[in-house]
């Protein structure tokens, strides 16, 4: 199982708290999901005097990890500054870092991502960097103390799933002992475990499970794929290739 | 349980519920510390559809079913109700949102955009597909709030402006008040908008499916609209964001332009008291019955839990449907 910033977890699937139809159904997608790591939009709910505190408490009645965000925050110093009240409000060192670039893409910002994440780092924060599968980004954030990179497979909440096969196997390829986590842009099972078969070790969904119809069965159906796509690249999967080759022998029959 | 019943909270749920005794020969005396129905109470802010097959995409079966009982219950009492369904609409870019929308709901029909434009002319060319959900129809909560209490008041029903819990048999039917002796209620923030827009007519209720920015206008006539909600999980009743009021801003604007002209007449925030299903609670306790936890279908789900109450009261049925088990 992974290990983040020297924790390891139970489970590949982390999910976002956000969109749920209630609680008692966000309780349920994680219940009959197992999923180890909640993130937690801190801006949004904050509202000031701890307002938000009856949904934490729901939260943390989860008894998983928690991962506070800085969803929403366009520039370093919003960034920063939701990253410090997280650390309050949680009491956890852990940070998953957005600095959004683009408001209708939702893109990340690259140059303010890495800025964030060295000065977080430096105030002793684990930062899991919401990040695009840019290979210099990425090692950029690395240099900047991230020990965990989160690239995207596609836009937030868009559910196209894995946009650049290539360029996230390369990103594989040139880090093979980071953790990486696909975060965002999953719509299906199938695309994480996609994920899981190019050796990354864990997604983190919020949309594909929140919104679907049945929220807590989409939750258990991505974690069935994610064990079935990480068995699979575990089990070092056959080259394909181009010649048939049959599968059962033909010796002992007859030649026509 | 019978004869006199203190009911303590009188927004929507305590109103409906004193409506339902009273209906029943049961004298009532309602207790809230405010001395009429008005901004101090969430069911102030309601947006007052009475939609359950629109609020059936995410909320639990009982809201789709029960919430169907509200717009004649209401009419019994004499309120206004306007039975003119309600429309679902999309941006162009969204149009999937409303293929989703249809197969999680029922009750509904597609309208091409000529239909559509017949129903709501000055929504004409603006889409060209629509969910109208026919059986669906809309009130004025606040006109409903102050009729049901003048109702009540001249059936003899006693007003006392106090917060105190009294003696002898108590119903709670308060909101986020509630918390004190129900840990599990949470605040749900809502922000909402009230506009002049005399440039614009629709005569029912409009829902945009947005991704990000989801909105219904509820006409109340004479230009007047209001914008709703955004749902936050915050307990915050008081300030409503600058994001949020441009968020539903933007989204009426982009439903139709001639809102960009209109007056802003009111910026309204309370929060909803939800459990966490979201689904309302009567809980016995002691000599207390408590109904709480409305969350956003106050005026939706009011009539049916007040109809339960008063069936526990009268012990008619002491298994209402929303009965919870009390561990606590």
């Amino acid at each position: 199982m992974p290990v983040f910033y020297d924790t390891e977890v139970t489970s590949r699937l982390m999910l976002g708290t956000a969109q749920y139809p209630s609680p008692a159904i966000l309780a349920d997608a994680f219940k009959r999901s197992g999923a180890g790591i909640a993130t937690v939009s801190v801006r949004r709910e904050a509202g000031g005097a701890r307002a938000g505190q009856a949904f934490w408490d729901i939260i943390r009645a989860l008894g998983v990890h928690v991962l506070p965000n800085t969803a929403g925050c366009h520039s370093v110093r919003e960034a920063v500054t939701t990253a410090q009240m997280a650390r309050e409000l949680f009491d956890t060192n852990w940070i998953k870092l957005e600095v959004i670039g683009h408001a209708d893409t939702l893109q990340p910002d690259p140059f303010g991502l890495v800025e964030a994440a060295r000065i977080l780092t430096d105030e002793g924060f684990a930062v899991f960097p919401y990040c695009t599968e840019d290979l210099v980004l990425c090692e950029r954030l690395v240099e900047a103390g991230c020990r965990v990179l989160m690239p995207w497979g596609a836009p937030i909440g868009t559910g196209l799933g894995l946009n650049n096969i290539y360029g996230l196997r390369s990103l594989r390829a040139h880090f093979p002992d980071l953790p990486l986590v696909i975060d965002a842009g999953l719509g299906l099972p199938s695309q994480a475990a996609h994920a899981m078969e190019l050796g990354y070790d864990a997604v983190l969904l919020n949309t594909a499970v929140a919104r679907a119809g049945d929220p807590a069965a989409m939750a258990e159906g991505f974690a069935l794929a994610l064990r079935a796509g990480r068995l699979g690249y575990e089990a070092d999967p056959m080259e394909p290739r181009d010649m048939a080759a049959p599968s059962t022998p033909v010796l002992g029959r007859a030649f026509t | 349980m019978t004869g006199a019943v203190t009911i303590r909270g009188a927004g929507v749920v305590g109103l409906c519920v004193a409506s339902e005794l009273m209906a029943r020969g049961i004298s009532v005396t309602l207790r809230d510390p405010a001395p009429a129905p008005g901004a101090h109470g969430c069911s102030w802010w309601a947006g007052g559809m009475l939609a359950p097959f629109c609020e059936g995409v995410t909320a639990e079966e009982p809201v789709m079913r029960l919430g169907q009982e509200a717009a004649d219950w209401w009419e019994a009492q004499g309120v206004e109700v306007i039975r003119r369904g309600s429309l679902v609409v999309t941006l162009a870019r969204d149009r999937r949102e409303l293929d989703q929308f249809a197969r999680r709901t029922t009750g509904h029909r597609l309208l091409t955009g000529a239909e559509l434009a017949a129903l709501e002319p000055h929504l004409a060319d603006r889409h060209d597909r629509a969910l109208f959900f026919e059986g669906e129809a809309h009130i004025d909560p606040r006109a409903a709030l102050l009729h049901l209490r003048k109702r009540l008041q001249e059936a003899g029903a006693r007003f006392e402006q106090t917060d105190a819990p009294p003696d002898g048999p108590v119903i709670d039917c308060r909101g986020l008040a509630a918390q004190d002796s129900l840990p599990d209620l949470r605040g749900v923030k809502g922000e909402m908008v009230v506009l002049r827009a005399p440039d614009v007519s629709l005569s029912r209720p409009i829902r945009l499916l947005h991704p990000r920015f989801p909105l219904y206008i509820v006409p109340r006539g004479d230009g007047v609209f209001m914008l709703g909600a955004t749902q936050i999980e915050s307990g915050d009743r008081w300030r409503a964001s600058v994001r949020s009021v441009m968020e539903l801003l933007s989204a009426a604007y982009a439903l139709h332009p001639a809102f960009g002209e209109a007056e802003v007449v009111e910026i309204g925030v309370d929060a909803r008291p939800a459990f966490p299903d979201n689904l309302p609670r009567i809980t016995v306790r002691g000599g207390t019955i408590h109904a709480n936890g409305l969350f956003r279908h106050g005026f939706l789900l009011s009539p049916a839990v007040a109809r339960m109450t008063a069936a526990l009261v009268t012990r008619e049925n002491e298994k209402p449907e929303f009965a919870h088990e009390d561990h606590g």
